[in-house]
């Protein structure tokens, strides 16, 4: 009766075995006017890898983000995605191949209901027009049934059958960040970016988030690149960290060699700049 | 196949030779093979497998079992939400002549060591890796345990443990060992065929209120035969369907949703996840509802805050229909005469309100629904009734298979429990307590002689625990536990559930307990309901940040006296029950929870354990204090602890002269 699939990887879509580089960034730097908000920033996302992002505030970790997502585009520096070199980056571009993404403050459609938003994370995938869609007719329909089948799964996976049809509007805080997990899933992402996945979630939310976060990582084939403030958090989940303050990296490493560096210590408690 | 018609059961010949389960699949599976035996909505849509599926799929998981050397008269745990493979299991189980243990799913890993150890399980069939987690945490304390299997492959991919193994390969062991063997299958037939009535078809460890749980063994003629005539009851036949949402530990939902099921060869239907329940009933529209009252408390809570919220022509035509109802809906089921022009406004009203919302609670097609567990408010009960919804109550106990009394159509009371079950004697002790004799009686507690020697006598009475009375129609009322019923100081009776039950019809008050055995006068701790007042507050701009806090707020406590002095009013007409008003009462500052051992696992009040832990709040009660002092424990869903404290404001109330007695139909009007 169940179908036994866990959500189906997509093995080896990209040809970035695991473990090698998926994205890099070399020197890059980001201003606005004269606000520098990166100063020759060098790392790189290894493919099957969670990679977490963190320092204070204003370190210039969301303008990370943003970068690799194409919403912003550095003055400076060569972007690699996938082996390619990256130039005039728009976010469709990223999301098409293959970057998604969810927002510190969660941008999810208020009005429309937990399925309709994560069916617009298929929006990418779908083949056919306006048109056969509002006729709703053969080709159309069928391939409405394939993505609803996807969003499906996903429901299933986020365990968040019972709102379902609920508009997300009307949802708790902790349930519309996991929707919008849902429908950056959609997409079925080969890196997937969350800013702040565990903001303002109280300590069951979280250790549900944690769960999974680190199933999709497991199960969906995707890489993840996070930014959180939840020290624990981070140290628990991620393979790797680097770490921003004033726009410059100052650490990069495993989470327990961060820890002990002494530039981050400086950098969490304060030092005369 | 589709001739039969729904009061028409099975066909009482051959019913001798159907005495267990097993047996009953096959010839469901022969019978109906083509008709739902059990549905599961999956990735948002309704699954079926048909009773002859449903027997392949037990045949292939029992062959399985058989590989992995499960004998007859060994235990296997079954541990999860309603599923089908779990119902499945029940089955495959049985068909090898060995003994199924359903453990409530919520229990921590604690509560769950002690059923699996205390039954000597074999195998633990689970649902998925919370449950695996759980038995895995205490794995090393049962020497007995071989094999865990388990139903949802999600998380459990890194898991290295070589006793580990997924239900569909077990199935697969199976179906391979019929491929390569092809007397395989005559084998389990042989099986099934050695099984006999007499023979322990399940084990149910009871929540009790006080103590280790006991495992309750049945026999598969008490099930059968119990099942057999409850289906007669209320002419259940293989074109109803219910929905199986209980827990499948719980001997309500082994009777209706296994022992029912199969003799009547119903439909059984599991909801997508526990959270959907209610809109996964309105899907399906079962025909056969069992809740406790407290899902009929909820249901009737979420749709009085949804009309609250709703405009002002909705919510006056709902509120003056309503009316209606109660003033002739009850008639009307029972099929009394009702005069021409209620009977006018009845059907429009059905049509404008009862019917709309019997869709949407999904009771559309419910012929018959029954509660039972803990006795309904009458004003409750009766609005179910009034809107057309055949509502009964049952009495029954785990160590009946359920039935002891029912309400035959027709002769529906709020307060009564109804007349004796078929084949089932009742008598009275002197001291209150119910006995009853019946085919459903267990055959006794495992590994326990003496609490079977207390409950069972040898003439096979089984004493009840409860105190109750027949009334003149021949219907047995039910107060309170033996046990807890006592006196005041001044010699009034004193029966804590009757005024609880009283007070928790009120949509604020969740929970409450009342104490007065062996003092001057009546308390009550008292919980309010988290969804009403919360919606009362939302509507009201009162902020808050937990339960605690909204607990304390002054409205709300104004809030709940209001109705404690609304209760007390009642009380003063009533003669016995007039010394028993509520003196001073205190809203507590968390929630009664079963994790924390104050509630049972059905969600019943543990009396005793609750006038421990919080006795200092009792003693302030009666020591005249205007407020106390709390610190209490308190366990989250994952086992940690935390702390919770505060001021706790104690409130005296006003206390009414008892009405002197009247006959009692008047008293309850």
């Amino acid at each position: 009766m169940k179908a036994d699939v866990e959500p189906r990887p997509v093995a080896g879509r990209s040809g970035v075995a695991p473990g090698e580089v998926l994205l890099s960034l070399e020197h890059v730097s980001l201003s606005f006017g004269g606000v520098r908000a990166l100063r020759d920033v060098s790392f790189d996302i290894r493919k099957g890898e969670i990679r977490a992002i963190i320092g204070p505030n204003g370190a210039g970790k969301t303008s990370m983000l943003n970068v690799i997502n194409g919403f912003y585009h550095p003055q400076e520096g060569v972007i690699t995605f996938k082996g390619k070199r990256r130039h005039d980056m728009r976010p469709y571009l990223a999301a098409s191949q293959g970057i998604a993404r969810t927002f510190q403050n969660v941008a999810l459609f208020k009005g429309m209901s937990t399925l309709d938003n994560i069916m617009t994370g298929r929006t990418l995938k779908m083949r056919r027009g306006i048109l056969a869609h509002m006729l709703h007719w053969g080709p159309a329909q069928r391939e409405e049934i394939r993505h609803r089948e996807a969003v499906e799964r996903i429901i299933d996976f986020l365990e968040i059958a019972h709102i379902r049809k609920v508009p997300v509007g009307k949802l708790p805080y902790g349930l519309q960040k996991r929707v919008e997990l849902g429908r950056a899933l959609a997409m079925e992402p080969e890196l997937l970016l969350l800013d702040e996945p565990m903001a303002g979630m109280n300590l069951e939310e979280k250790q549900d988030m944690s769960r999974f976060i680190l199933t999709v990582k497991d199960s969906f084939d995707t890489t993840i690149a996070l930014i959180e403030h939840d020290m624990g958090v981070v140290m628990d989940l991620s393979d790797r960290v680097v770490v921003l303050d004033y726009g410059r990296k100052i650490a990069d490493g495993s989470p327990a060699a961060v820890q002990v560096d002494q530039a981050v210590i400086d950098a969490y408690l304060g030092v005369a700049h | 196949m589709t001739g039969t018609s729904a009061s028409q059961t099975v066909a009482p010949a051959g019913d001798d030779a159907l005495d267990t389960i097993p047996k009953l699949l096959l010839r469901n599976a022969t019978t109906h093979a083509l008709r739902p035996a059990i549905r599961h909505k999956d990735f948002g849509i309704w699954q079926t497998w048909t009773w002859a599926q449903l027997c392949e799929e037990v045949r292939a998981l029992s062959i399985g079992l058989r590989k992995l050397h499960l004998k007859r008269g060994d235990t296997v745990a079954i541990i999860g939400d309603n599923r089908p493979r779990l119902y499945a299991t029940f089955a495959a189980v049985q068909c090898l002549g060995a003994i199924p243990v359903p453990v409530y799913q919520d229990s921590v890993a604690e509560e769950m060591a002690y059923v699996l150890e205390h039954a000597e399980v074999k195998i633990a069939v689970v649902e998925d890796q919370e449950q695996v987690d759980k038995v895995v945490s205490v794995a090393d304390r049962l020497p007995q345990l071989k094999k865990i299997i388990y139903d949802d492959p999600r998380g459990l991919k890194e898991y290295e443990a070589t006793n580990l193994h997924a239900f569909t390969d077990v199935q697969g062991l199976g179906r391979e060992e019929m491929h390569a063997n092809p007397g395989a299958e005559g084998w389990w037939l042989d099986e099934i065929g050695k099984g006999q009535g007499a023979d322990v078809s399940v084990m149910l460890y009871t929540s009790g209120t006080t103590g280790r749980p006991k495992g309750v063994m049945l026999t598969h003629a008490n099930i059968v035969v119990s099942a057999r005539n409850g289906n007669r009851f209320d002419g259940f036949g293989p074109d109803d369907t219910l929905l199986a949402y209980l827990p499948m530990a719980w001997v309500g939902d082994h009777l209706f949703s296994y022992g029912q099921a199969y003799t009547a060869a119903m439909c059984v239907c599991c909801p997508e996840s526990p959270e959907t329940v209610v809109e996964d009933r309105r899907e399906i529209g079962p025909t056969y509802f069992f809740a406790p009252p407290r899902v009929f408390e909820n249901l009737l809570t979420q749709i009085m805050v949804r009309m609250e919220d709703a405009g002002a022509i909705k919510r006056r035509m709902f509120h003056a229909f309503l009316g209606v109802a109660r003033r002739c809906g009850e008639d009307i089921l029972n099929g009394k005469r009702v005069g021409a022009a209620d009977r006018l406004l009845y059907g429009l009203g059905n049509f404008l309100v009862y019917a709309p919302l019997r869709n949407r609670m999904g009771f559309s097609r419910t012929r018959v629904a029954y509660t039972a567990g803990e006795a309904i408010g009458p004003e409750l009960f009766r609005f179910y009734r009034a809107l057309g919804i055949n509502l009964k109550q049952l009495y029954g106990q785990t160590e009946a298979s359920v039935y002891i009394t029912l309400q035959p159509d027709g002769e529906v009371y709020s307060d009564s429990v109804g007349k004796p079950g078929p084949d089932v004697e009742i008598k009275i002790a002197d001291s209150g307590e119910v006995l009853f004799r019946s085919p459903g009686v267990f055959l006794k507690y495992y590994k326990n002689e003496e609490a079977t020697r207390a409950a069972k006598t040898p003439e096979g009475w089984v004493h009840t625990g409860d105190a109750g009375f027949f009334d003149q129609r021949g219907h047995l009322k039910i107060i309170d536990r033996a046990k807890d019923v006592g006196r005041l100081n001044n010699g009034a009776l004193f029966a804590p559930k009757y005024l609880e039950n009283r007070l928790k019809f009120y949509p604020e008050v969740r929970e409450a307990v009342a104490f007065g055995q062996g003092e001057d006068f009546a308390t009550m701790l008292v919980n309010i309901d988290l969804i009403s007042v919360g919606n009362w507050a939302e509507r009201n701009g009162v902020a808050y940040a937990s339960y605690q806090e909204l607990a304390a707020h002054t409205q709300v406590i104004e809030m709940v006296r209001a109705r404690v002095d609304e209760m007390n009013k009642a009380l003063a007409q009533e003669p016995q029950m007039a010394a028993s008003q509520i003196r001073r009462f205190l809203i507590l500052h968390k929630e009664l929870d079963a994790d924390d051992g104050e509630l049972t696992r059905t969600l019943k009040v543990r009396r005793s354990f609750i006038s421990e832990r919080y006795a200092p709040l009792i003693k302030a009660l009666y020591d005249g204090s205007r407020s106390c002092h709390v610190a209490t424990e308190m366990t989250f869903e994952d086992g940690r602890k935390g702390v919770v404290e505060g001021e706790v404001a104690i409130i005296d109330m006003a206390v009414y002269p008892a009405r002197a007695p009247q006959p009692l139909r008047e008293a309850a009007e």
